[in-house]
């Protein structure tokens, strides 16, 4: 009769011959294996945790914190509530659909000086415009003549400019004196509320955002599509060939990275411009005529094809690891059963390629969603994205408040197209290698 | 091995300390009109007081001031920017207020207030430059001369595709000259919904021809190019083109629109006092002519206009060049700022709209 040292908790104790212990495994002080294992496993997931926790840190600090943040100004614009105390307080104490009466105008006068003197009429007057094109002059003029105005305020201020008595002016800024609101996210597809408060389509002539999620939609599937057509044959010729040759060719795939983008892209300028290399070529061979150059820059052609080049890398590499580890004798099997080199293709090498499109697929789809610096070279107005609008609120109208909501809006859609990617094809069905 | 790295990160370490010398950052716009302020404000305002002037490029310095002084981290202290916009930032208190009496006085005595042009000075801003936007052309892609704006959205006569500022200032009012409206009237009818679809009418006709530009050094380059026919662009940047570089670039004065660039200091900027010495040194009748000698643009100062003389080769006579030369406002508009001050935001929304349809 022989047993380990009891004093080793971690060592079950094994029956042995002559001395045979029935029912669930224990230690030796008497725990059960399952909680001794589960112990010992929390010890090592403690540590785990503890060693990725300052890069949780910096991710939540550096990456989730500022997002959130800028994300919550797609509901929260403080701007008019903040600087419009009055007006703020008769909203509060009247029901919504009570028509202004004087109280309502002399509040909105005594705001109207109030702003003079802190100089942020252009702020509030922006907020308004947001909803009510054409609101924001109203406010500027408003403030620098409010000193002047005599009671009765509401004749005074119709006599100043009629647009003061419109009912959708009075729905906008009501909606506008709470400092939370939807309409930003109405706004990123289309909607505005109307002057009753029903919501509705904008004018046909202001229609951008849901037409611009369909067009990066369709551009980023199609620029995936033909990244994996391209890239396909590339990454299986880097997998077969001898390791040697085949490092060779992988520099230069991998020679675009170590390029700055804008470099890469105004090189494309340069070859599809209708002055440029590539028109100038078929010129010369006399393929098209000098006044029938093909236009293939400052459109969506232009897009796709810079687009397609700079995405590449990232489609390449993740077939290619994928490939490495396919077993070429497989295929050798099929042929040698019958099977044609296309069937055999198709059945045996394609199944096993697939975890490495996905991965590829997803990464050049994600990437091209948020693509802004390529389409604005070289898309023109034809073939812009969403992200250029979003760029646009942010850097030059500075609506932060609709760049975050259009943002949160893409945002959601990945997260869905996502879900939708793992239910059809699985997550766990992705290699990167 | 070691002490020598050691003893080189010391020293780097302590040059930078050193390199703290006094400094402002100016933001202007970058290319041909940024070399002629370093040259004509920069250079000579350094050799006179020892501050370092760090120029930085940007399409519009308009826009990144009202984003840092929101974020509440001012890095500019000095920017260049176009008349409507130094009102409406001071409309919103984004500025600070500039004391006029530090403006020093014309070299014959006359105070600075009535040495500058009318509308010059604004409470935030100290104009130094009269520009336009004009038409633009290569004479050597194109039959024939134009002669008038409406020739520019003329696709038969000249065919060929257009340059335009992809901004709706200085757009709608050209659509609006070239369709007929007198430029007395431009602005009345901008202001009403009727005249703002009847430019963006004008503005569909040529739509799909256009080539959208937001720098100013775009619009020579895409001419050279042969990118571009037609394209409107800022004078100076043609006039550097064409004489400087030789390009055989033309300009059509005929419906130029006229505006005014200001010196304007962001409020909170971190070099404040630094920043005033460089607008009172900048805005001075010589620097302003100097200033004309690099690049066509009229000195915003009336004593500075008897100075202004030939390009820095020696060669070219500038009067002729200028926009307000008398031969080249024939058919000129003034920009209403006060048209743009209350109308910008929502013009431009619309026409970002047209843009992506």
């Amino acid at each position: 009769m022989s047993t380990q040292t009891p004093a080793d908790p971690h060592v079950a104790v094994v029956a042995t011959a002559g001395g045979v212990e029935d029912g669930p495994l224990v230690m030796a002080d008497g725990t059960s294996l399952k909680q001794a294992l589960r112990k010992s496993q929390s010890r090592a997931r403690r540590r785990a945790f503890l060693l990725v926790l300052p890069l949780l840190a910096f991710v939540v600090l550096t990456f989730i914190v500022p997002i959130g943040q800028l994300l919550k100004r797609s509901v929260y614009s403080p701007n008019f509530h903040e600087n419009m105390p009055a007006l703020v307080a008769w909203f509060d104490a009247s029901p919504p659909g009570t028509v202004p009466d004087e109280s309502a105008y002399a509040a909105l006068v005594a705001d109207l000086r109030l702003l003079k003197k802190t100089k942020k009429a252009g702020l509030v007057g922006t907020r308004v415009n947001y909803e009510l094109p054409g609101s924001r002059s109203l406010f500027t003029k408003g403030a620098r003549k409010a000193e002047k105005l005599e009671p009765p305020y509401r004749e005074a201020l119709l006599k100043l400019d009629p647009r003061w008595g419109d009912p959708a002016l009075w729905q906008v800024m009501r909606s506008a004196a709470s400092p939370y609101t939807m309409n930003f996210y109405l706004a990123a597809v289309d909607l505005k509320r109307d002057s009753d408060g029903s919501i509705v389509r904008v004018e046909e002539n202001r229609r951008v955002y849901l037409m611009l999620f369909g067009r990066t939609l369709a551009l980023s599937l199609l620029i995936t599509f033909l990244a994996l057509v391209l890239a396909y044959p590339i990454a299986h010729l880097l997998a077969t060939l001898p390791l040697r040759k085949s490092n060779l060719l992988m520099i230069l795939v991998l020679l675009p990275f170590w390029t700055s983008l804008l470099v890469r892209t105004t090189s494309w300028m340069v070859l599809l411009q209708s002055q440029g290399v590539i028109n100038d070529a078929l010129v010369a061979l006399g393929i098209i005529g000098d006044d029938g150059r093909i236009q293939m820059m400052y459109n969506k052609i232009g897009t796709v094809i810079a687009m397609t080049h700079i995405l590449l890398p990232f489609m390449v590499l993740p077939l290619y690891s994928v490939m490495r580890t396919i077993n070429p004798s497989y295929v050798r099997a099929a042929r040698n059963l019958g099977a044609t080199s296309w069937t055999a293709f198709r059945r045996i090498y394609f199944p096993q390629t697939v975890p490495g499109i996905g991965a590829g697929a997803l990464l050049v789809f994600i990437l091209a969603v948020g693509y802004y610096i390529t389409p604005a070279l070289v898309g023109g107005s034809d073939g812009t994205l969403i992200s250029n609008l979003i760029a646009f609120h942010i850097q030059k109208s500075l609506n932060w408040s609709l760049a975050a909501a259009l943002a949160a809006l893409l945002l959601a859609g990945i997260l869905v197209l996502y879900w939708l990617y793992d239910r059809l094809v699985g997550i766990d069905n992705l290699k990167l290698g | 091995m070691k002490k020598i790295l050691i003893v080189s990160t010391a020293l780097a370490g302590f040059t930078a300390f050193a390199a703290t010398a006094e400094e402002i950052n100016v933001m202007s716009w970058g290319g041909a009109y940024t070399k002629s302020q370093v040259e004509a404000y920069g250079k000579p305002f350094t050799a006179e007081t020892g501050i370092k002037v760090n120029w930085i490029d940007a399409d519009n310095p308009a826009t990144p001031i009202k984003a840092q002084v929101e974020a509440g981290n001012v890095s500019i202290d000095v920017a260049d920017v176009e008349y409507s916009d130094a009102v409406r930032l001071c409309d919103e208190g984004l500025l600070e207020e500039i004391d006029k009496a530090m403006l020093p006085p014309a070299p014959d005595g006359t105070p600075a207030e009535e040495d500058f042009i009318e509308g010059a000075l604004t409470d935030c801003g100290v104009a130094n430059i009269v520009w336009s936007t004009v038409v633009a052309y290569n004479k050597e892609n194109l039959n024939g001369t134009p002669t008038t704006i409406a020739d520019f959205f003329d696709l038969e006569k000249f065919p060929g595709k257009r340059g335009l500022r992809k901004s709706a200032k200085a757009t709608l009012e050209m659509a609006l000259e070239a369709d007929g409206v007198p430029a007395s009237e431009v602005y009345e009818v901008l202001s009403t919904p009727e005249g703002v679809d009847r430019a963006f009418a004008k503005l569909d006709t040529i739509k799909d021809q256009i080539v959208w530009w937001e720098a100013g050094a775009q619009p020579p380059q895409l001419l050279a190019d042969g990118e571009v026919v037609m394209s409107t662009a800022y004078n100076g940047r043609i006039f550097n083109a064409a004489v400087a570089e030789g390009q055989p670039l033309e300009i059509l004065w005929d419906g130029q629109i006229l505006d005014f660039d200001l010196f304007v200091i962001p409020k909170g900027a971190p070099n404040k006092e630094n920043a005033l010495k460089f607008l009172a040194f900048a805005t001075d009748t010589k620097r302003l002519a100097d200033q004309a000698s690099w690049i066509s643009y009229g000195p915003a100062r009336k004593s500075s206009s008897s100075m202004v003389g030939k390009f820095m080769d020696g060669k070219t006579d500038m009067g002729p060049h200028m926009p307000t030369a008398p031969e080249n406002m024939k058919n000129a508009l003034v920009n209403d700022y006060e048209f743009w001050v209350d109308h910008d935001a929502e013009l431009n929304e619309r026409f970002n709209a047209w843009l992506a349809q």
